[in-house]
């Protein structure tokens, strides 16, 4: 056993992590250290940025514009942008739709589309979840019937991530309702500018505005969108969900959590003494940074196990699981260690004047409220557990 | 980076595991366990022979491991046997004895028997309160105390005794026919013991042994993790099994989500506890070999003590009793936590780490 990264791993680190320091623009890390509302416009800035560089389609096969990394390549990759405070990278187009196109996609789809997603021409947003299909995404009911040479598409798709800024949307839509709930689904590009398609805002729990609902009112979209063959869109839909799962522990983003924490420990002070001194903050603290360490070893584990089987196990679960919970448990700390002053509404820690609360914290409440939704998203934590069930227990 | 075996170390596992699977089965281990000298003696030699004890020591100490990873290996297969037999006081022995180059043939050959007794009534886990005292006396010196809660001294030939020399602790080899040994059973099975020391005459090991005494019972904190991961693997087995088989309602248990979750949640903590085993196994000859370590027996402690009680949650009355092996790993996964320090014990290593940084 050998814990270490190869010295070739390591001095890819060290580029990375001079690229980063040298290329990431101070506004845009401040941005989002300070955990303010990331712009379409700071996003787009930070994708050309490194696609300019080659590092913007992690996960693409080279062929396609990808860097060809290994798995732990990709890891140390997401590590060094969250230890510097970079942006997501936002994966609809990137890391969703492009590895499907280049597994499904006909070569034209290819040619016209992938380009576009690599140079920022289209923002794509997924069309999955309905209001009556969440985690039993199967039973979804946005129906595309074929006309001609067109699907008609009529329903309604909901917790579009970001949709306000794209341009374009992947849906699954049922094309045949005669079939079987999987069997009948089709994955379907859709413009967003084709007449009939409206989308509303969903304002979240802190007030931010994040997701959306869309609707399809008799949507006409050319039949040469459909992604694969009719019908057989969950094949595509179950692809998605298990690839490109190195980052599903947020290990990275936990880092981060845990370092902020521990500063804002440093600097609150409780009880004439800094609030990292006090016992039973202090414990809180030691024993998420106790799991965090063990998901660390945890998901080097199943990366090397991905990269030994050339694909990620079921077990991936797992990462999101407890990846998620030790995340949710730092936010919550973050927002614990503010006490009151962790109240003020975002926007609202300064009349102008003096702040409500110690600088460059603002928003710890918010970000705690916000990232109760990494357990529900992607799959719910709940249903991980069904999937670890059946493949990994066996009952 | 690699986390498969070496092959060595997967040819130890694989033989140890072999040998306590076919010759020293559960019911076997629990006819022996409860009563002195809490082991099989006949056992022990045989166990030696197959080289479980000299994957303890380095190759210039005699040995062909030492390592974090050689401790993670054994113990666990020994977990995973629920054995009883006393090697975490070989391990901790020996540990030492190559800090101070004293010769290990009896250990490693199995021929004799260690235990290190550090901990005391009012201070189970804590080098800096100890009270056993030594004292100079002709060539010599003599110790005064009482140690308490050493494991494996029920069934010990020499003793390596930590007492206070000058204000620091000291290391001393005491033979076990020279002290007032008091053996019991553990709740859990295997064997431990209260040592009496008056006057007791003692060889001088090493004057300043902090250090090395911090690292033997990093090292046997250590093999008390890769145990629990055996164990608890075991535990997690044997109780999908049970889900699958056992029905009411017309159905298998394991059919309802209710159990199929809390499982999942198992699973969850057991794949963390061997990672953070994994990571204090990497560590134990680095510098930040304690914050590992005690990471690990932290987590491990929360780990052990879920699986443990759901385990018998799941299984309902028949875990209760003493004939079914899930109440004897149970007992064994709660148990361990008291050993070389407990669950806040270490979670307040970790904390004093935080203040420092």
């Amino acid at each position: 056993m050998d814990l270490s990264f190869s010295p070739e791993e390591i001095a890819f680190r060290d580029e990375v992590r001079a690229y980063l320091a040298e290329n990431l623009p101070k506004r845009i890390s401040d941005a989002v250290r300070n955990g303010t509302e990331q712009t379409k416009e700071m996003a787009e800035e930070w994708h050309a940025i490194l696609n300019a560089k080659g590092w913007l389609a992690t996960t693409w096969d080279v062929e396609f514009g990808g860097p060809g990394w290994t798995p732990v390549q990709k890891h140390i990759f997401e590590e060094e942008c969250c230890r510097a405070y970079a942006p997501r990278i936002v994966p609809f187009g990137l890391n969703m739709l492009g590895p499907v196109l280049q597994k499904f996609g006909t070569k034209e789809q290819q040619d016209t589309i992938l380009p576009r997603i690599l140079d920022g021409t289209d923002w794509w947003c997924q069309g999955y979840s309905e209001p009556g299909a969440g985690s039993d995404l199967a039973s979804l009911k946005t129906r595309a019937v074929r006309d001609g040479d067109h699907y008609v598409i009529n329903g309604q798709k909901t917790w579009t991530t970001l949709g306000q800024h794209a341009n374009k949307i992947f849906c699954l839509c049922r094309t045949d309702p005669e079939a079987k709930q999987q069997e009948g689904i089709s994955f379907i590009l859709v413009d967003l500018d084709t007449p009939g398609i409206e989308m509303r805002p969903i304002k979240l729990i802190e007030g931010g505005h994040e997701v959306n609902e869309v609707f399809f009112t008799d949507v006409r979209v050319p039949v040469a969108n459909l992604v694969g063959e009719e019908n057989k869109g969950w094949t595509i839909a179950k692809f998605l969900l298990t690839h490109e799962r190195t980052g599903i522990a947020g290990v990275g983003f936990s880092m981060q959590s845990l370092e902020e924490v521990k500063a804002l420990a440093r600097k609150v002070r409780r009880g004439g003494r800094p609030l990292i001194e006090d016992p039973l903050f202090a414990a809180r603290i030691a024993q998420a940074e106790i799991d965090l360490e063990a998901m660390k070893i945890t998901n080097l584990r199943m990366l090397f196990k991905a990269q030994q089987q050339g694909a990620p196990g079921p077990e991936t679960s797992i990462l999101k699981i407890k990846g998620t919970v030790i995340h949710q448990e730092l936010k919550d700390l973050a927002r614990r260690a503010l006490g009151p002053v962790a109240a003020p509404f975002p926007g609202s820690m300064t009349d102008g004047n003096i702040m409500f609360g110690p600088e460059g914290t603002s928003n710890n409440a918010a970000r705690y409220f916000n990232n109760r939704k990494t357990s529900i998203f992607g799959g719910s934590n709940e249903i991980q557990r069904n999937i670890l069930t059946k493949t990994m227990l066996e009952l | 980076m690699d986390f498969n075996l070496t092959e060595d170390r997967r040819m130890l596992q694989d033989s140890l595991t072999r040998y306590l699977g076919d010759k020293y089965p559960v019911d076997h281990r629990n006819k022996v366990a409860y009563a002195l000298p809490c082991h099989d003696p006949a056992k022990w030699d045989e166990m030696a022979e197959l080289g479980a004890l000299f994957a303890l020591a380095p190759e210039d100490a005699g040995g062909f491991g030492g390592t974090g990873f050689d401790i993670m290996v054994v113990f666990e297969a020994l977990g995973r046997a629920l054995s009883p037999e006393p090697m975490l006081g070989a391990a901790m022995a020996s540990r030492l004895m190559t800090k101070v180059g004293a010769d290990q043939e009896g250990l490693l050959s199995g021929a004799v028997k260690y235990a290190v007794a550090v901990g005391e009534v009012e201070a189970p886990y804590e080098l800096d309160q100890i009270a056993c005292t030594a004292t100079a006396k002709g060539d010599g010196h003599v110790l005064s105390g009482r140690k308490s809660s050493v494991y494996g001294g029920q069934a010990a030939d020499v003793i390596l005794v930590a007492a206070m020399l000058d204000g620091k602790p000291a290391l001393f080899e005491v033979q076990a026919s020279d002290a007032q040994i008091a053996g019991y059973p553990m709740m859990d099975g295997g064997g431990a013991a209260e040592v009496l020391l008056d006057d007791t005459p003692a060889a001088l090991l090493l004057a300043d042994a902090a250090e090395a005494l911090t690292d033997a019972l990093n090292a046997g904190a250590l093999a008390l993790c890769a145990e629990a991961v055996g164990a608890m693997e075991v535990t997690h087995a044997t109780t999908l099994d049970y889900l699958r088989t056992r029905k009411q309602f017309g159905v298998p248990i394991g059919k309802f989500q209710v159990l199929q979750h809390r499982a999942v949640d198992m699973l969850t903590e057991i794949e963390q506890s061997r990672s953070i085993t994994i990571k204090a196994a990497a560590e134990l000859d680095g510098p930040e070999a304690s914050r590992f370590v005690s990471m690990a027996k932290n987590l491990i402690g929360r780990a052990a003590r879920l699986v443990a009680e759901e385990s018998i949650q799941m299984h309902g009355g028949i875990a209760m009793t003493w004939e079914y092996p899930i109440s004897h790993y149970a007992k064994r996964l709660v148990m361990l936590d008291a050993q070389l320090g407990d669950t806040d014990y270490h979670l307040s290593r970790v904390m004093a780490g935080l203040r420092a940084a």
